[in-house]
């Protein structure tokens, strides 16, 4: 399957064999490899859910499933889709796989432990679908586990919110074994400002699941010790506060969005300046606005709670810090755009769902602007605005950005190349779908459709029906996209090392990728993205 | 988090990166228990009162003669990596058991007082307690136990470097694995610090 000298990461080497080998490798392209099937089996599983929540909401299908099952739905589907998809999302898959290639690097800093943030992975996962089963049966409290009723509900919260921890951990280790990869492993030559921005947007995130995930440990552990043996804390009834709970899960919870988002952004922060053939347009602006995201996205946790009666001066201060964090953001969008002017586009299919992005991200953020408003906040909270806008941000930005570094590095991952017709195919019912299923999200927002309600009234029903047949046409589109995938990892022509004409230093090797990554570790002389259109790259 | 000892295994050959990574493990120790001082001093402040009761139920002596043992017992961690550095493996053995022997003598008197006066979580006599003393000794057991459990993992680690020590896989080139295990235990150390003037000096 290789390139003919070295062997590569895909054949067995090991002393262990097929299935055993792949779980027992301390190698991170296939620990990479590991994150990515089995995150996007629980994508599946999460979709799968939300098409059955969406069925429930238009009238024929409405006695599908119980308002006790409907709450269950809701519930597992966030704590999926956060907790198993969108949260480990890109670091774990692409940034595992590529963080050492785009480096220069033969692995990252700890390759053991980076195993074992598989294993917690795998047992927080197993642990969350337990409780599905166990106890009470599946929680009903929403993703966010909000006191006190997570404390009264006599649903399998423990073993659920345990899950959760266990998840923590995983996330942890691998921030813990990225910053320290970036710090220690570039390659001779490879200054800061010379590291591509993909590894700077996961070093950004490798700090926030360093300094977030903690509080949400300790506030877990609080609430599962709340429902064993009744500490207090968060129990008003023992003269506990719920409002220091909100607080205690969003100093995680709303960092944990930037977790998801600033690795899809470098990503896309890839693949333009490849297909617009020129450097990256604002390097340094990129880079550190990853940074400056990460820290001020640690100080905005309280404009989820702005009716939970905080006081006028906290609400106003958090409502600032929430404008201020669209800023570099802002940033961004402004110099991916500059990239692409006057650039000579290759119009590829990574390209298209980068864009796809770029696009749906931009209205994520302006909705999330919206909402940092105060006066608008009141309106659109816990109604279907939020839901539709976290959709928005969450899969039109996260979901798309994956989409994109997998069309973008799937050549590079097995050494073969999908069908470009057929990505571009599922493209439209992705996009259409989308739009209908969120978007009309947005508009019953705005009309007071609440979230979360198992009925609805007439008044909202034709919102609805646009939105459920926007989730058939998504799944279409999904269902070809990932048919490609599959169908090209066995039956596609052979890439070559470098199928895009990239010239970061992951197409410098093989595809797919020798165990030891490079033959030689290469030195690095010039600024990343820099094309010699002279010389043919 | 026992994995604190065994995370840096292979890689001790780039020493500076194996510190790197443990004093990014021991930020996230730190933070964990931040969540918890941000509750206290938030109860604290709602609850001055009874904070200031619930705090002279605590018998101090025993807190501070906690503190002795903790602290003497970081001194012997310090010197078991000295006499590492230099070589002397008996000493460096005599000083992780006396570090793990201080460990155990530390949690083995916590909770059985408090206890024994029927104030554990759940019970009778403290849900008749006003709010704020409740509230109090869930924190003061949650905290404390929480000590408890890394006091625990610590110790876990410590038996696994003496083990090390014992068959030479640690030696005076090798060390970083008992550093990182130090800089573990000083900080079990350090937090306890903080909660003794917290609960047991509150009044």
């Amino acid at each position: 399957m290789s390139a003919g000298h070295a062997a590569s990461y895909l054949d067995d080497s090991g002393p262990r064999k097929g299935i055993l080998g792949w779980v027992t490798s301390t190698d991170h392209k296939r620990i990479g490899i590991l994150y990515l099937y089995s995150t996007l089996t629980f994508f599946a599983v999460g979709a799968g859910i939300g098409i059955v929540m969406r069925l429930v909401q238009l009238a024929p299908f409405h006695h599908l499933v119980t308002a006790q099952t409907y709450n269950a739905l809701f519930t597992f589907h966030g704590v999926l889709m956060i907790f198993l998809f969108v949260i480990p999302g890109l670091p774990p898959v692409f940034g595992n796989f590529m963080l050492p290639l785009l480096i220069g690097a033969r692995d990252v800093a700890f390759p053991r432990l980076n195993l074992y943030s598989w294993y917690f992975f795998i047992a927080g996962a197993l642990i969350a679908l337990l409780s599905l089963v166990t106890g009470g049966g599946p929680a009903d409290t929403g993703w966010t586990f909000y006191v006190p009723f997570s404390l009264r509900t006599g649903t399998n919260v423990t073993m659920a919110v345990f899950g959760a921890f266990i998840l923590g951990f995983s996330s942890m280790l691998t921030g813990i074994n990225f910053i320290t990869t970036i710090h220690r492993m570039r390659a001779p030559g490879m200054t800061w400002l010379r590291m591509p921005l993909f590894p700077w947007a996961l070093y950004a995130t490798g700090w926030i699941q360093i300094l977030a995930t903690p509080i949400l440990a300790i506030t877990l552990v609080l609430v599962m010790l709340e429902r064993i043996v009744g500490i207090g804390i968060f129990d008003p009834a023992k003269g506990g506060d719920p409002l220091l709970y909100q607080h205690l899960f969003w100093i995680y919870s709303h960092p944990a969005v930037y977790i998801m988002i600033i690795p899809a952004m470098g990503a896309v922060t890839e693949i333009l300046p490849t297909f617009a053939r020129r450097t990256i347009f604002g390097y340094k602006a990129i880079a550190f606005s990853s940074v400056a995201i990460a820290a001020v996205g640690s100080l905005v946790w309280a404009h989820h709670m702005f009716t939970s009666g905080m006081s006028p001066f906290a609400n106003m201060l958090f409502s600032l810090l929430t404008m201020v964090v669209a800023v570099p953001s802002a940033i961004k969008v402004f110099n991916w755009t500059a990239t692409l002017y006057k650039g000579s586009i290759d119009f590829q299919p990574p390209l298209l769902y980068a864009l796809t992005f770029i696009f749906l991200f931009s209205i994520g953020g302006l909705t999330g602007v919206m909402q940092g408003a105060l006066a608008v906040n009141v309106h659109v909270h816990d109604t279907y605005f939020i839901v539709g806008h976290f959709h928005y941000v969450m899969f039109g930005g996260t979901g798309m950005g994956f989409f994109a570094a997998l069309l973008y590095w799937f050549p590079k991952m097995f050494g073969r190349m999908y069908s470009k017709r057929a990505a571009y195919v599922a493209w439209f019912p992705i996009f259409i779908g989308f739009n209908m299923l969120y978007f009309s999200m947005l508009v019953l927002g705005l009309q007071g459709m609440p979230r979360r309600y198992y009925n609805h009234l007439p008044m909202f029903d034709t919102g609805h029906e646009v939105a459920t047949v926007g989730s058939w046409i998504l799944v279409l589109g999904l269902i070809i996209f990932f048919a490609n995938l599959v169908v090209a990892r066995f039956r596609g022509a052979k890439a070559g090392p470098n199928p895009w004409g990239g010239v970061t230093l992951e197409w410098a090797t093989a595809s797919p990728p020798p165990v030891e990554n490079f033959e030689v570790i290469p030195t690095i002389t010039e600024e990343a993205y820099t094309f010699h259109p002279e010389s043919g790259t | 988090m026992s994995e604190a000892g065994t995370i840096h295994a292979e890689e001790h050959h780039d020493y500076f990166g194996a510190k790197l990574g443990m004093w990014l493990f021991l930020l996230t120790e730190v933070l964990l228990f931040s969540g918890l001082f941000i509750a206290y001093s938030y109860m604290r402040a709602r609850y001055p009162v009874d904070f200031h009761h619930a705090g002279s139920e605590l018998n101090a002596v025993i807190g501070v003669a906690n503190t002795f043992v903790l602290l003497t017992s970081s001194l012997t961690m310090a010197l078991a990596i000295v006499a590492i550095q230099r070589g002397e493996r008996a000493r460096s053995l005599l000083c992780l058991g006396i570090t793990m022997f201080l460990g155990l003598v530390n949690k083995a008197v916590e909770w059985t007082a408090e206890i024994r006066h029927g104030m554990y979580p759940g019970s009778p006599h403290l849900a008749a307690q006003p709010p704020g003393e409740q509230v109090f000794f869930g924190l003061y057991f949650t905290m404390t136990g929480l000590h408890g459990v890394h006091v625990v993992a610590g110790l876990g680690v410590l038996a696994v470097m003496t083990a090390l020590v014992a068959r030479g896989r640690i030696d005076r080139d090798r060390f970083i694995l008992l550093e990182n295990s130090g800089l573990y235990w000083h900080l079990v150390d350090v937090i306890w610090i903080f909660l003794l003037p917290l609960f047991y000096l509150a009044a």
